[in-house]
């Protein structure tokens, strides 16, 4: 053991307990990322373009043709808390991209210089995607109460319904900084970026039941946090909505989801700055 | 108690078959301005990498701070600062934003941060712009201000990747004097690297010129020059021990960093 002498002594550090440091962590870079969509929120907005789409001509048109039986469920408010998710996984998905891009700047190998614990960092970047889907989740109860969906106007049901996509979009931006932490190029990442979504978004409940897929399909969907994401906000959102498989299961599943994802992408995330 | 801020062992990093850093052994005293020269490929970075616990060593050991870097990687990264070559200041927040990240992250005092971080852009002339996005800033506000980072939390041991790549002049020689100062102020022991034989030279104590992953020869400036000739420069010193292989060293990622580097604070 060696230690130096200096002329000026370091700051005294406050030592919060190490799980009040951990959350610290965690809030500081969350509030970080945050201040970085106030202060351009323009990605936020274009995204915003997509979930109206879905909701407004895909919607009204499938509603319409009567093509997709959801029982006793108008098919616009079968649809919209798929729409709600999708559009919180489109934009959770990619944002291994941002994560690429600032290991080409070098912001990566500060932060893990820095003596905060990985896991706070990729937990802290995570949180911030899932506020990023809050922001969805606006739009899309706006949108579905403009065209007629019939809203659960409960306060408690709609800050659950934040909370389970804070917890969702959170999970797959878990995912999406796994990813990038492997393919590490922003070229790379948007082909696979396209390739994790679709399936995601097709072998899930968002735009029709399990029951009306092949038996292959429904095996997947069952392994998809998407279905169990759009199963607990259907459940909550709309009147006469039910989750098939239970909230408690729904968010079990997205919190053991978003523990195990968390952890392999903390391990996987020192790679970035090799 | 030894007056030792950095010593490695045996310190050693391959990739695959490629040897990056072979078996180096350094012994920098606290309050030195070290300089690690060398082209290209000679492993400078890969050799503050493991000094910073970013890559874990193949082999050997290392203090830094008086902390081993892979039995106690924390203990070294609550006591060192960072420069990185890559610009690492975000562009997308404040100064102030990302100087209270820092902050934050070192777990200074909450009654104190505003105060630090007050002293910390005044010391580095970037009060006045401490709410201008960081996108805005010229390169060597920028560097101005990673230093800022890098030192708010008053590390013992400071490590510079090649602080004025891409910089002009007049920028190169604002940060040499903030280096300078800081150094003055905070008795801080600093390594850094460098291709500028003009900068080592003006602020290096010592200076060890590496190639292909050893230390070919260590030294103070004014000690490596004499070896050399009598009126040697450090650039005749710098091709006297890497030699003359122009198209050796430096890997297409390397030279695509520095560049970028060089393009965003240009």
């Amino acid at each position: 053991m060696r230690s130096i002498e200096r002329a000026a002594p370091p700051i005294a550090w406050a030592e919060p307990q190490p799980a009040l440091r951990f959350l610290s962590d965690t809030l500081t870079v969350a509030d970080s990322e945050i201040r970085k969509v106030i202060h351009d929120p323009f990605e936020l907005a274009t995204r915003a373009i997509q979930p109206v789409l879905w909701l407004v001509v895909f919607g009204e048109v499938l509603a319409q043709t009567r093509a997709i039986s959801t029982g006793s469920l108008p098919y616009l408010d079968f649809l919209t808390p798929g729409v709600l998710a999708q559009s919180a996984l489109f934009i959770a998905i990619f944002y291994g991209i941002a994560v690429i891009w600032e290991r080409d700047l070098g912001v990566v190998q500060k932060m893990l210089v820095s003596p905060a614990p990985r896991a706070a960092l990729v937990l802290g970047k995570a949180i911030a995607g899932g506020l990023k889907g809050l922001a969805q989740a606006i739009i899309v109860y706006v949108v579905a109460a403009l065209i007629g969906v019939h809203i659960r106007v409960d306060p408690l049901a709609m800050l659950a319904v934040g909370g389970i996509v804070v917890l969702g979009s959170a999970l797959f931006a878990s995912f999406s900084m796994i990813v990038a932490c492997i393919v590490r190029t922003r070229e790379r990442f948007m082909g696979i970026g396209q390739v994790m979504t679709m399936p995601l978004f097709f072998a899930s409940s968002a735009i029709y039941p399990v029951s009306a897929m092949p038996n292959w399909l429904q095996a997947v969907a069952l392994v998809n946090p998407l279905t169990y994401m759009v199963d607990a906000i259907r459940g909550l959102m709309v009147v006469g909505g039910t989750s098939e498989h239970g909230l408690a299961l729904d968010v079990s599943v997205l919190a053991v989801g978003l523990v195990v994802l968390v952890a392999i992408a903390a391990r996987l995330y020192p790679r970035l700055a090799q | 108690m030894t007056d030792l801020a950095i010593e490695t062992r045996a310190l050693r990093r391959t990739f695959k078959e490629v040897i990056a850093v072979q078996s180096l052994d350094l012994a920098i005293p606290a309050d030195q301005v070290f300089g690690l020269l060398g082209p290209n490929g000679a492993g400078k970075t890969t050799t503050i990498k493991m000094l910073i616990t970013l890559l874990p060593p193949t082999a050997g050991q290392a203090w830094v701070a008086g902390h081993e870097i892979s039995a106690d990687p924390s203990g070294v990264r609550r006591n060192i600062g960072y420069v990185p070559q890559l610009v690492s200041a975000d562009g997308a927040l404040t100064a102030w934003e990302n100087l209270r990240l820092s902050a934050r992250l070192y777990h200074l005092p909450a009654d104190e941060r505003e105060e630090h971080i007050a002293e910390a852009l005044a010391f580095m002339g970037l009060t006045d712009a401490r709410d201008r996005m960081v996108r805005t800033y010229s390169g060597g506000m920028i560097r101005r201000l990673e230093l800022a980072q890098a030192m708010l939390h008053r590390p013992p041991v400071l490590f510079l990747d090649e602080p004025t790549v891409g910089l002009d002049p007049t920028a190169r020689a604002s940060v040499w004097e903030h280096v300078s100062k800081l150094r003055e102020r905070e008795g801080t022991t600093i390594l850094l690297t460098t291709h500028y034989m003009d900068e080592a030279d003006l602020l290096c104590d010592r200076v060890a010129v590496m190639h292909r992953g050893v230390v070919a020869a260590i030294g103070t400036p004014t000690e490596l020059k004499a070896s050399v000739s009598p009126h040697a420069t450090l650039d005749d010193v710098f091709t006297h021990y890497t030699g003359s292989d122009i198209d050796a060293g430096g890997s297409y990622r390397e030279v695509n960093r520095t560049r970028r580097t060089a393009d965003r604070l240009g």
